[in-house]
Formats: C-alpha cells, sequence, structure tokens
C-alpha cells in the first residue's frame, strides 16, 4: 500500500527541499520505488537540487491539466532507478493546480510507487494546503528558531485541520525533522535545544539533521546529500531518520560533522 | 564585553522557549476562535441578507470568551424602509 509523505513548514529556506531530495534517495536506495514531486509552482527548485534541471519536458500541470501523461512528466533519476522526479511547473502559477487535477494525479502515482514525496511550498495558501491533501503521513521541516518553531506550530494546526484525512476523521502521521542542528550552540544555551522545539511542538521527533557545510556542496552539485557523501553528518542523520520513517527503531544520534575512520566513535547523543 | 552580558547572550535560548511557549499558547486560542467567529458571522448574515437588504458597514459582531460560557453578540442596522430583498421562496 503506497504511502504519501508531505514535506511541510510553512517557513520558507528551512530545508523542504533539502529533505525531500534527501529522503527520496535514501528510500530508493534500499529498493523502494519512489516519486518526488515539487508543488511548489512557479519556484521549482527540486530538479535543480536532484540535478535534473535539464531534463524537464513536462510538469506536474501538464498532468494535472491532462496535456501530458503521467509517465511522459515522471523523469527517472540517473543514481538510483526506482527514483522518479515529477517536476513543478516554473511559468505557471499555483492557481493552475486543480483540486480534482491533483487528486486524480496522486491516486495514478499510489498505483505505480510504494512512496510519493510532496515537496510543499511555503505559506499557508493553495499550494501549500494542496501539496498536504492526500497526506498519510507529514514531515515537518523545522530549524531551532523562534520564527521557524512557530510557523510549524502553525502548519500542524492546517494538518490537523485541512488534509482529507483530518476530514474524515482520521489521524494524520505527523513527524518533526530538526534541520540545521548546531549541538555546540544548543548545549551552550544558543540555540533552542532538541526538548525545547518537541516541549512546544508535541510531534513525535523523525530526526536531527546538523548544520553542515555539505548540505550546500550538495546543491550546488546537483547530488542530493544522501547520493553526494553518503558518510557525511547529514547523509548519515537522513539515513536515519528514513529508516525511522520505515518503522525501525533507531537511536536518535545527532552524527558528527568529523569525517573518518573515527566519525562514528564521535557521535553525540541527541541532546 | 562584560561578564553580565556575556552571562545574558548564554541565556538566548531559554528566552526564546519561553516567548514560544506563551505566544503559542495565546496563538492556538485565537486562531480556533477567530474561525468560529467568521463561520458564524458569515452563516448569520448570509441568512438576514436573504430576506433584507443591508449595510455590510452596518453589521458589528463580537464575541466574549469566559470561562463557562462565551457569548457571541451579532448587531445589525436595518433601516426602517427597508424591504424584502426577494421573495421568500424564490431566493
Amino acid at each position: 500500500m503506497a504511502k504519501v509523505v508531505v514535506v511541510t513548514s510553512g517557513k520558507g529556506g528551512v530545508g523542504k527541499t533539502t529533505s525531500t531530495a534527501a529522503i527520496g534517495v535514501a528510500l530508493a536506495l534500499g529498493g523502494e520505488k519512489v516519486a518526488v514531486v515539487d508543488f511548489d509552482v512557479g519556484l521549482r527548485n527540486l530538479d535543480l537540487v536532484m540535478g535534473a534541471e535539464r531534463r524537464v519536458v513536462y510538469d506536474l500541470i501538464d498532468v494535472v491539466q491532462g496535456n501530458a501523461k503521467l509517465s511522459q512528466a515522471l523523469i527517472r533519476d540517473k543514481r538510483v532507478d526506482t527514483l522518479s522526479l515529477l517536476p513543478a511547473s516554473q511559468t505557471r502559477d499555483k492557481d493552475a493546480l486543480s483540486e480534482e487535477g491533483v487528486s486524480r494525479v496522486i491516486d495514478e502515482l499510489r498505483q505505480n510507487f510504494d512512496w510519493i514525496i510532496c515537496d510543499s511550498p511555503a505559506g499557508i495558501e493553495r499550494g501549500a494546503t494542496l501539496a498536504m491533501r492526500h497526506a498519510d503521513i507529514a514531515i515537518v521541516v523545522a530549524n531551532p528558531e523562534v520564527s521557524s518553531v512557530r510557523d510549524s506550530d502553525r502548519i500542524i494546526g492546517l494538518l490537523d485541520s485541512k488534509t482529507r484525512k483530518a476530514e474524515k476523521g482520521e489521524r494524520i502521521e505527523k513527524h518533526l525533522l530538526l534541520t540545521r542542528y548546531d549541538s555546540g550552540r544548543a548545549k551552550r544555551g544558543e540555540m533552542l535545544r532538541t526538548e525545547d522545539v518537541l516541549d512546544i511542538l508535541s510531534i513525535p521527533l523523525l530526526g536531527i539533521i546538523p548544520e553542515s557545510q555539505e548540505v550546500l556542496r550538495a546543491s550546488n552539485l546537483g547530488q542530493p546529500i544522501v547520493a553526494s557523501n553518503a558518510t557525511s553528518a547529514p547523509a548519515r542523520a537522513y539515513l536515519d531518520a528514513v529508516r525511522r520513517l520505515k518503522g525501525e527503531t533507531v537511536a536518535m544520534m545527532i552524527p558528527s560533522n568529523r569525517t573518518g575512520v573515527f566519525a562514528k566513535l564521535f557521535r553525540q547523543r541527541a541532546a | 564585553m562584560s561578564l553580565l552580558s556575556f552571562l545574558r547572550r548564554r541565556g538566548s535560548a531559554p528566552v526564546a522557549h519561553q516567548r514560544l511557549q506563551i505566544l503559542l499558547a495565546h496563538e492556538r486560542a485565537v486562531i480556533g476562535q477567530s474561525d468560529l467567529i467568521t463561520v458564524l458571522r458569515e452563516e448569520i448574515l448570509a441568512g438576514i441578507a436573504k430576506h433584507v437588504r443591508m449595510d455590510p458597514e452596518k453589521v458589528q459582531v463580537k464575541m466574549e470568551r469566559g470561562d463557562v460560557v462565551s457569548t457571541l453578540e451579532v448587531e445589525v442596522e436595518i433601516p426602517l424602509n427597508t424591504r424584502l430583498a426577494a421573495p421568500i421562496g424564490k431566493a
């Protein structure tokens, strides 16, 4: 049974697209059939982060409006062949997304994939609500910073009221992914600690992604972080998060940025 | 940098935590409440508008939340020369 996951946050720039790409690649490396879908119509970037920007022919709007078949619009990843990307349109706006059209595309994706990962646009408008509409699971991406946590709280409220699951009276599964975490600063009281954020948002923790230069390097290269350097601290954190997403119990560690043989020895327990 | 300001800088995360707790306790309540006000106001006004022409500016909606009872006050000004907006049953 396919699972539809929305990666959302309210606030922009917290790492939704980076996380969507990393989670998509990590799931696909485990042999799962994965589609990553960019819902950020007009400001698409998932194609760029995945290194597929020159291969886009058709997009989500073309499929929603029936101008192209889903199979024509999906771009097969060159690194992992069980991974596909459905890009957003760059020239249209979010009004071109119809509710019925999105519903039809998601249903068709469900028949062909194990996981459908929807990259939500920032904000709480139409694009964001349509991206979360059909989700079974929500990954709320937040930075340990006041404005991001406040916006995440707002998004959690929308997930509990505007999704189809919520409207049917069912519970949507929600997970927190804390990104750009600096455990040194958190320990020194300079940054909200993991437990501070969990105390406020009250949803289970999927993973802690440490602040790392590797993330920018990966997007520069158009290689999702898990593919560009699988042993880097953020890549290991994403791989652990994905194991938790699949239901495994994995101790909550914050991989350190140290590389080499000692990296695993220096893994720190979550603060 | 003095020792005092150094200590204060160390303490910024607890301040952030406390500010968020206070803010979100308030926002969660207000967001639920304003949704209810909007729904009630729109439905009540739509109900009145079916029968009476009215000036949207001359409508006031107030809500008071108490511990036990909350009240919704809707004040609509209806001019003396008002007629039925549409025959009942045909709207």
